[in-house]
C-alpha cells in the first residue's frame, strides 16, 4: 500500500531521514518507534506531503504523494493540535471534515455515535469550542475526526500521549479493530513501547533517521525493544 | 540585570522570526514615517510662534497654545488608540522562573514610556519653548511649561493603555473611546463646560507656581499604578479564562449551501469572523469605514475635488476587503497543515474568500447609497470604485496572500495583546488605494470626470471577465508556495 523508495530528507548538511526501502502492505497496523529526533514526524509529514523529500519518493496506493493529490481522498491523519480548528465545536469540526471528505451530516453522526465510549461524555454536546477543551479531549476529537470518511490509510502521530489510561485502552481497541476487521492500514508512532507492541503487527525502529530494526510483533518483541533502547541509552 | 535579559530576548525574537524580511521592510517604512513626522513636528514647533502671532495678533501666543492643549489630548488619545499598542512580550516561559512579576510589568510599562508617541511632541514643544525664551519670556516659566507638557504626553500614554484594556475587555472596540472623546468635545464645543480653558488655566497656574507641577505628576503616578495593577493581574495564566467560558451558539448557516462547493469554507470563514476577537474587529471597523465619507463630503471645500470621490469610494466599499483580505491565508494558519492534508480543492478555498470579499463590497456600496445626498457624482464614483474593488483589488489581495508568511494565532489569549490592530495593518492597503486613485485622476485630469469613471469601470470589468483565468493562476501561485507557508505557519512568532 505504502512504499518508500530511496527516501531522504536533508536540511543543509543534516540528514534527518534516510529510508532506502520500506513497504507497508494494505491492512497492516504499523508502528514507528524511536527517540526524539529519530525522524518519526518527518516521515509522517513526508507521507502527507507537508514537506518535500530531498531524494526519492513515497507511493501511497501507487500514487506518488508529492506529485499528485489523488491519495488524499483515502488517506487521513491526526498529527497534532494544529489539525484542529479551535473556534469550532467538536460537532462542527466533524461536520466540516465530513464535508471535505464527502460525508453528509447523517453519515458523520452515525460514525461519531460509535465512539460514545471513547469520548466519555466529554466531547459531544459540550457547547464549548475545541480551543477550550483540555489537551486530552482535543486529541480524542482529532483522532475520531481522522476516522471520518472511510479512509484506507490512517496516520496518527503519538496517539497515546496526553490520554488518560481508560482512553488509551479504548483507543487500542479502536486501532486493532480498524486493522483487523476493516482492512485499514494504520500507521502510528509512539514512545510507549507497551502500547505499540499491543496494537501493531509490525514495528519499525528509527534511529537518527534510519531503520535499525524491522520486527513482526511476537511475544518477544517488547523485551527486544526494551533491550534495544536500554542499550542505546548507554551509548 | 533583568532589563538586559528582557531586551536580549526581544532582540532574538525579532531577528530569529520567520517573517523577518517582512518585519524589516515594515520597520524601515515606519522609520521613514517617523522621520517625516519628526520633521513636521519640528517645523511646527519652530513656526508656531510666528503663525499664532499672525493669526491672533491681539493675544499672547503662549496663552493661545495652552487653549489648544485640550484638543491635543483628545486627538492624541484617538491616534494612540488606533496606532500605539502596549509592547508585547511572551511572558509565559518567564512566569515560573526566578523573575519577579513586578519587574516584568515595570519593564513593559517603562518601555512604553520610551514610545515614539511620547518623544514626538517634544519635537514641537522644545523649539516652541526655546522661541519663547528667545522672545524674552521668563526662562523658568518656560522650562516648567515644557516639563508639564512632557508629563501630559506621558499621562496620555498611560491613559491610552487603560482605555485599550477596558475596551478590549468589553468587546466594543473603539466605541467607548469615540463616545467619551465625542462627549468631551461636544461639551466643550457648545460651551457647557469649557474644558479647554480649564486645562489652559491649569497649565498657566502651574507655570506661575512651579510647585503645582506635583498635580500632573500625581495623576501620572496614579495612572501608572493603575496600569501596573491591571497588567499584574493579567500575568496569571488563568486571568483571561475565569471571566468567560462562553456558551456556544451554533447555527448551521444553511443558506450558504447556495454557493455549492464553496459552502463549507464559507461557513468556516463566517464562524472565523464571528468567533475570534481579532477578525471580528475587522467587522467593527466597517462602521468607521461607512461613515468615513462624512469627514469630507459635508465640507464645501472638497465639493469639487473629484479625486477624493474615487479615494473615498475605494476606501468605503473596500474597507472589509483590505482589512480581511490582507491576512489571507494567515487567518487559517493555525490549522493550515490540516487543510493541506485534506482532500480540498485549493480553488474552492480561495473562491470562498473571493465570494466573501465581493459580497462585502456589494453590501457596502448599497449601504453607502445615501451619500447621493451630497451629489450624483459621488454615487457614480462609489459604484465605479466598487466595480474596481471587485474586479482588481480582490485578486491583488489574494495574490499578495501567497507571499504571506506570518502566522496569526487565533487561540492566543496572551496577556497584553489587546487587539492586534496596529498601524501596520494599513500599510498594505496603501497600494490598493493609490492605484485606482491614480488611474482615476489621470483620466479625470486629462479628459473628464466621466472618463475617469469609465477607466475605473473598465479595469474592474476586465478583471471580472478574466475571473476564471486569474483564479487559476493565483491558485497555482499558492500551490507553489505551499511548503514554505506550512513551515512558516508552524513557527510561533
Amino acid at each position: 500500500m505504502i512504499i518508500s523508495n530511496d527516501l531522504s530528507k536533508t536540511y543543509g548538511s543534516n540528514t534527518v531521514l534516510k529510508i532506502n526501502n520500506l513497504d507497508i502492505p494494505k491492512g497492516q497496523s504499523f508502528g514507528l518507534v524511536g527517540n526524539n529526533g529519530a525522524g518519526k514526524t518527518t516521515y509522517f509529514s513526508l507521507l502527507l506531503d507537508l514537506i518535500q523529500p530531498t531524494t526519492g519518493y513515497i507511493t501511497n496506493n501507487n500514487i506518488r504523494v508529492h506529485e499528485s493529490e489523488d491519495w488524499k481522498p483515502f488517506t487521513s491523519a491526526f498529527i497534532d493540535e494544529s489539525f484542529l480548528i479551535g473556534y469550532l465545536t467538536a460537532e462542527e469540526y466533524f461536520y466540516f471534515i465530513g464535508e471535505l471528505r464527502g460525508q453528509n451530516k447523517a453519515d458523520v453522526d452515525a460514525l461519531v455515535a460509535q465512539f460514545a465510549d471513547f469520548f466519555h461524555g466529554e466531547i459531544l454536546n459540550q457547547k464549548k469550542y475545541l480551543r477550550d477543551l483540555s489537551k486530552g479531549n482535543q486529541k480524542k476529537a482529532g483522532i475520531v475526526a481522522a476516522l471520518i470518511g472511510n479512509p484506507e490509510v490512517i496516520i496518527l502521530d503519538e496517539p497515546f500521549a496526553n490520554l488518560d489510561p481508560t482512553t488509551q485502552i479504548r483507543l487500542k481497541g479502536i486501532i486493532k479493530d480498524l486493522a483487523e476487521k476493516q482492512g485499514v492500514t494504520v500507521l502510528i508512532s509512539s514512545h510507549d513501547l507497551l502500547h505499540v507492541t499491543d496494537v501493531c503487527e509490525r514495528i519499525v525502529v528509527l534511529e537518527k533517521g534510519e531503520i535499525v530494526k524491522d520486527l513482526i510483533t511476537s511475544e518477544a518483541t517488547l523485551k527486544e525493544l526494551e533491550a534495544h533502547f536500554a542499550a542505546s541509552e548507554t551509548l | 540585570m533583568k532589563i538586559k535579559h528582557f531586551i536580549s530576548l526581544e532582540w532574538k525574537q525579532f531577528f530569529r522570526s520567520a517573517s523577518l524580511g517582512k518585519s524589516l521592510a515594515i520597520k524601515i517604512f515606519m522609520g521613514f514615517m517617523a522621520v517625516y513626522f519628526m520633521v513636521s513636528f519640528l517645523a511646527l514647533g519652530v513656526a508656531l510662534f510666528p503663525i499664532l502671532k499672525k493669526a491672533f495678533p491681539e493675544q499672547d501666543p503662549f496663552t493661545v497654545v495652552n487653549t489648544f492643549v485640550f484638543f491635543w489630548i483628545l486627538g492624541d488619545l484617538i491616534m494612540r488608540f488606533f496606532f500605539q499598542k502596549l509592547p508585547v512580550m511572551s511572558v509565559k516561559p518567564l512566569l515560573t522562573q526566578k523573575v519577579k512579576r513586578n519587574s516584568i510589568v515595570h519593564y513593559i510599562l517603562g518601555k512604553s514610556a520610551l514610545s515614539f508617541f511620547n518623544i514626538l511632541p517634544l519635537f514641537a514643544i522644545v523649539p516652541f519653548g526655546l522661541t519663547l525664551i528667545f522672545k524674552d519670556y521668563n526662562a523658568l516659566t518656560v522650562v516648567v511649561w515644557m516639563i508639564t507638557m512632557f508629563i501630559i504626553a506621558l499621562i496620555i500614554n498611560f491613559l491610552n493603555f487603560i482605555i485599550e484594556s477596558v475596551s478590549a475587555e468589553s468587546e466594543l472596540s473603539f466605541l467607548p473611546l469615540i463616545v467619551i472623546t465625542g462627549t468631551l468635545f461636544g461639551l466643550n464645543y457648545f460651551e457647557v463646560i469649557s474644558f479647554s480653558s480649564i486645562v489652559s488655566d491649569g497649565i498657566i497656574a502651574i507655570t506661575n507656581n512651579p510647585l503645582l507641577v506635583i498635580i500632573p505628576i500625581g495623576i501620572l503616578i496614579g495612572l501608572y499604578l493603575y496600569n501596573f495593577k491591571l497588567l499584574k493581574h493579567k500575568l496569571y495564566l488563568d486571568a483571561s479564562l475565569k471571566s468567560k467560558t462562553q456558551e456556544v451558539k451554533t447555527s448551521d448557516l444553511a443558506w450558504t449551501r447556495k454557493f455549492g462547493d464553496v459552502a463549507p469554507f464559507m461557513q468556516l470563514d463566517l464562524k472565523l469572523l464571528w468567533r475570534n476577537k481579532r477578525p471580528r474587529s475587522t467587522v467593527f471597523i466597517l462602521i468607521i469605514g461607512v461613515l468615513y465619507g462624512l469627514f469630507f463630503y459635508p465640507n464645501p471645500a472638497f465639493q469639487d475635488k473629484e479625486f477624493l470621490f474615487a479615494f473615498i469610494g475605494i476606501f468605503v466599499t473596500g474597507i472589509f476587503l483590505i482589512n480581511f483580505g490582507q491576512f489571507i491565508p494567515a487567518w487559517d494558519s493555525g490549522y493550515y497543515k490540516m487543510l493541506m492534508s485534506q482532500n480540498i480543492k485549493y480553488e474552492d478555498y480561495l473562491k470562498s474568500k473571493y465570494v466573501l470579499m465581493t459580497t462585502s463590497v456589494i453590501i457596502l456600496v448599497i449601504i453607502t447609497i445615501p451619500y447621493v445626498y451630497f451629489g450624483w457624482k459621488i454615487l457614480i464614483a462609489h459604484f465605479a470604485a466598487a466595480i474596481y474593488n471587485i474586479g482588481v483589488n480582490t485578486y491583488v489581495i489574494l495574490l499578495a496572500g501567497s507571499f504571506n508568511r506570518k502566522k496569526i494565532d487565533l487561540n492566543q489569549r496572551a496577556a497584553f495583546n489587546y487587539q492586534g490592530t496596529g498601524a501596520v495593518q494599513w500599510l498594505l492597503g496603501i497600494p490598493l488605494m493609490l492605484f485606482p486613485i491614480a488611474i482615476f485622476s489621470i483620466f479625470n485630469f486629462a479628459i473628464s470626470f466621466e472618463a475617469g469613471i469609465i477607466a475605473l469601470v473598465v479595469c474592474g470589468v476586465v478583471g471580472i471577465v478574466l475571473h476564471k483565468k486569474l483564479m487559476t493562476s493565483i491558485t497555482k501561485k499558492y500551490i507553489t508556495s505551499k511548503y514554505a507557508m506550512i513551515s512558516a505557519f508552524d513557527q510561533d512568532n
